[in-house]
């Protein structure tokens, strides 16, 4: 093996990062902020939540696609970052609210009108007016965005070590991260939580400190910051994958006993993805909720955590790129279809109704892409360099139940 | 000389079932062993409780001129301290290439922040060439491992074992479905290899057993039953008692 360059060897990083840079300028010229004007500033927001879910999609990816882990809670750890965030943007706008109202009194206000105000603000819609003790740190940003990592980083520590330990693999593993971001979400759905129950946390588009600068900026500051974190991750898991720990974890994937035997500590190197992955998560949490303005407990559902199972699914596991692509084209096409705009097409009797029917639509796909095409949209790039399958008369690549399958294998 | 791995009084019971009882046994530092023994006697259960698959009910093991205590360690720890295992199935990592697994194989840290700043240095590589060339597949470096042949396997499996430089060496049936010319070259290189490390064999094909020409373990439900050179077991009135006789 001779020594190449990081590029050389993982080409496909490269014409990952120059389409994201492209894509990039491209926005930025035709946006309302900085450009013509030919996207509205929604349509960013869209696009900039997207590269968002990219990067969610990357980390679900490392550890399913590659460490046959799959984790189907993940995206309790991205709501959790996004709710980490949403309580600084939240407490820190609305404490220049209350300022501006209080001054108009005419006598500066004191710190404790100020804190009581702003507790009232936030808590009402609960009927409270005490901000609760997990609110501490809102007032700085510093702080905030610590615990917007710590948090879920220290939640997939615990969790992972737990389970983890306890040599849970397969399907008892999904239903554990189920049951975990399940609880969660009942969790915050109460009103006592200290997090505004169903609420949730709203008004995060409006960023404090900023109140001049128009919302056609802001978005494009946000993308730019989606992009920038979508392409270091990139970078960051290609780096990962490509080297001896790469070949670690998919030997994980493949049969977890013989790694064991060879002397890896199997379980260390779980419990080091997953909370990685969590701390990607987050990461992403934080730059998409102040996009989408709106955080409540029902980010947390389970099937949030299945749909970004689903996405890399169809984009193909194992495969960096295909994770992209998958969560890029699904939740494109899921907020077309969903968006109530397109025309119901009348079938004699019945009529189409595509925001009804998008959900079966992507149903289908997904059985089609699991029974039909295994290495999802991917695979086309397979494809067209003519890398075939290998014909391994249907016999998976390694016993454990994670492991890649025949069909989505490179020979 | 004192022994590198010492097994004493171990018993193990699955649900009321006694599969290895008050099992003694011990080998050298540089040593050739052979286990027999009928179906059930206990021989892979054996190999599970020495490399930390099963946990044993009573007994103890010390291994290594430090008498490590191997009840406390899980698997991959007592393969850091030495101990390398070969299935009856070849088992290698079959989407990754003969390189790669020779790499996982090859002796280093194996947490998971020093794996994840390795980088293969000048002397890894050479190292990886020498053991694939050994064991035949010198032009094989980059071929996904699933593609080679059921004989290649086991032969990269070997140098796998190899790679990781174990002080004792438990391999299971290794005859088992070779051509005759490839178990004259895995007696030759037990052989080999047991004069700078401990291997033991678990085996039930006699004839290989005899070609090894080494000191023989026969196993009975879970216990020694007798041990010595070959012609000296099969001598034995207990042996052929449960080998041919059954009365």
């Amino acid at each position: 093996m001779t020594r190449k360059g990081f590029f050389a060897q993982n080409p496909s990083a490269l014409i990952f990062i120059a389409v994201l840079a492209l894509f990039t300028l491209a926005v930025t010229l035709m946006s309302e902020g900085l450009g013509a004007g030919v996207i509205s500033t929604s349509f960013v927001k869209t696009l900039g939540k997207t590269l968002c879910l990219c990067l969610v999609a990357l980390a679900m990816d490392l550890i399913w696609g590659y460490a046959g882990i799959l984790s189907l809670g993940h995206m309790a750890f991205f709501a959790l970052g996004g709710y980490m965030i949403g309580m600084w943007l939240m407490y820190a706008r609305t404490e220049e609210i209350v300022v501006t109202a209080l001054a108009q009194g005419g006598l500066p206000a004191s710190d404790a009108e100020i804190s009581q105000g702003i507790a009232t603000q936030i808590f009402g819609v609960v009927g409270s007016s005490d901000l609760p003790a997990i609110w501490a740190f809102a007032h700085s940003l510093p702080l905030q965005f610590a615990l917007a990592l710590a948090v879920p980083g220290l939640l997939a520590l615990i969790f992972g070590w737990l389970a983890f330990r306890s040599r849970v693999t397969g399907v008892y593993l999904s239903i554990l991260t189920q049951a975990m971001t399940l609880a969660l979400a009942l969790y915050l759905f109460q009103n006592d939580s200290g997090l505004r129950g169903n609420n949730g946390l709203s008004g995060l588009q409006n960023l404090p400190g900023f109140g001049d600068s128009s919302q056609d900026l802001v978005s494009i500051w946000f993308f730019w910051a989606s992009a920038l974190a979508l392409g270091m991750g990139y970078l960051t898991l290609t780096w990962i994958v490509s080297g001896k720990f790469g070949s670690v974890i998919r030997a994980i994937r493949d049969d977890e006993a013989r790694v064991r035997f060879l002397g890896y500590p199997v379980e260390a190197y779980k419990l080091f993805l997953f909370t990685l992955t969590a701390l990607i998560a987050a990461l992403a949490g934080v730059l998409y909720y102040p996009q989408a303005g709106i955080i409540n407990p029902a980010e947390l559902a389970p099937i949030a955590s299945i749909y970004l199972a689903v996405w890399v699914a169809i984009g193909g596991r194992g495969r960096l790129y295909g994770a992209v692509i998958g969560a890029a084209s699904v939740s494109l096409l899921s907020s077309v279809f969903t968006s109530g705009r397109l025309p119901n097409i009348p079938l004699g009797p019945v009529s189409l109704n595509w925001v009804d029917w998008w959900l079966v639509i992507l149903g289908l796909s997904f059985v089609a892409v699991t029974l039909f095409a295994p290495k999802g949209i991917g695979g086309l790039f397979d494809r067209f360099q003519r890398i075939p399958t290998p014909a391994r008369k249907g016999a998976p690549l390694g016993p454990d139940d994670g492991s890649l399958q025949e069909q989505e294998a490179q020979p | 000389m004192t022994a590198l791995l010492e097994v004493s009084g171990v018993s193990v019971t699955f649900d009321g079932f006694r599969a290895i009882n008050n099992l003694s046994f011990s080998i050298g530092h540089a040593e050739l062993r052979a286990i027999i023994g009928p179906n059930g006697a206990g021989k892979t259960t054996f190999m599970d409780i020495v490399t930390g698959k099963t946990r044993p009910d009573l007994g103890a093991i010390t291994f290594g001129a430090r008498a490590i205590c191997l009840l406390g360690l899980n698997e991959a720890r007592i393969a850091q301290v030495g101990i390398g295992r070969k299935f009856q199935r070849p088992t290698v990592f079959e989407d990754q290439t003969v390189q790669d697994n020779l790499i996982l194989a090859l002796k280093a840290s194996r947490s998971p922040w020093r794996v994840l700043l390795w980088k293969p240095k000048a002397s890894d590589l050479a190292r990886v060439q020498d053991l694939a060339t050994e064991v035949g597949l010198g032009d094989q470096l980059q071929r996904k491992s699933g593609d080679l042949s059921h004989g290649q396997k086991q032969w990269l499996e070997i140098a796998m074992l190899l790679a990781q430089e174990p002080r004792l060496l438990l391999v299971d049936e290794p005859a088992a479905g070779m051509t005759p010319a490839e178990r004259e070259q895995t007696t030759s290189l037990l052989v080999d290899l047991a004069r700078t490390r401990a291997v033991v064999v678990v085996e039930h094909d006699m004839e290989f057993v005899r070609r090894l020409n080494c000191r023989v373990t026969v196993l009975h439900e879970g216990a020694v039953l007798a041990e010595g050179s070959l012609e000296h077991v099969t001598r034995d009135p207990q042996v052929i008692r449960v080998y041919l006789g059954r009365g």
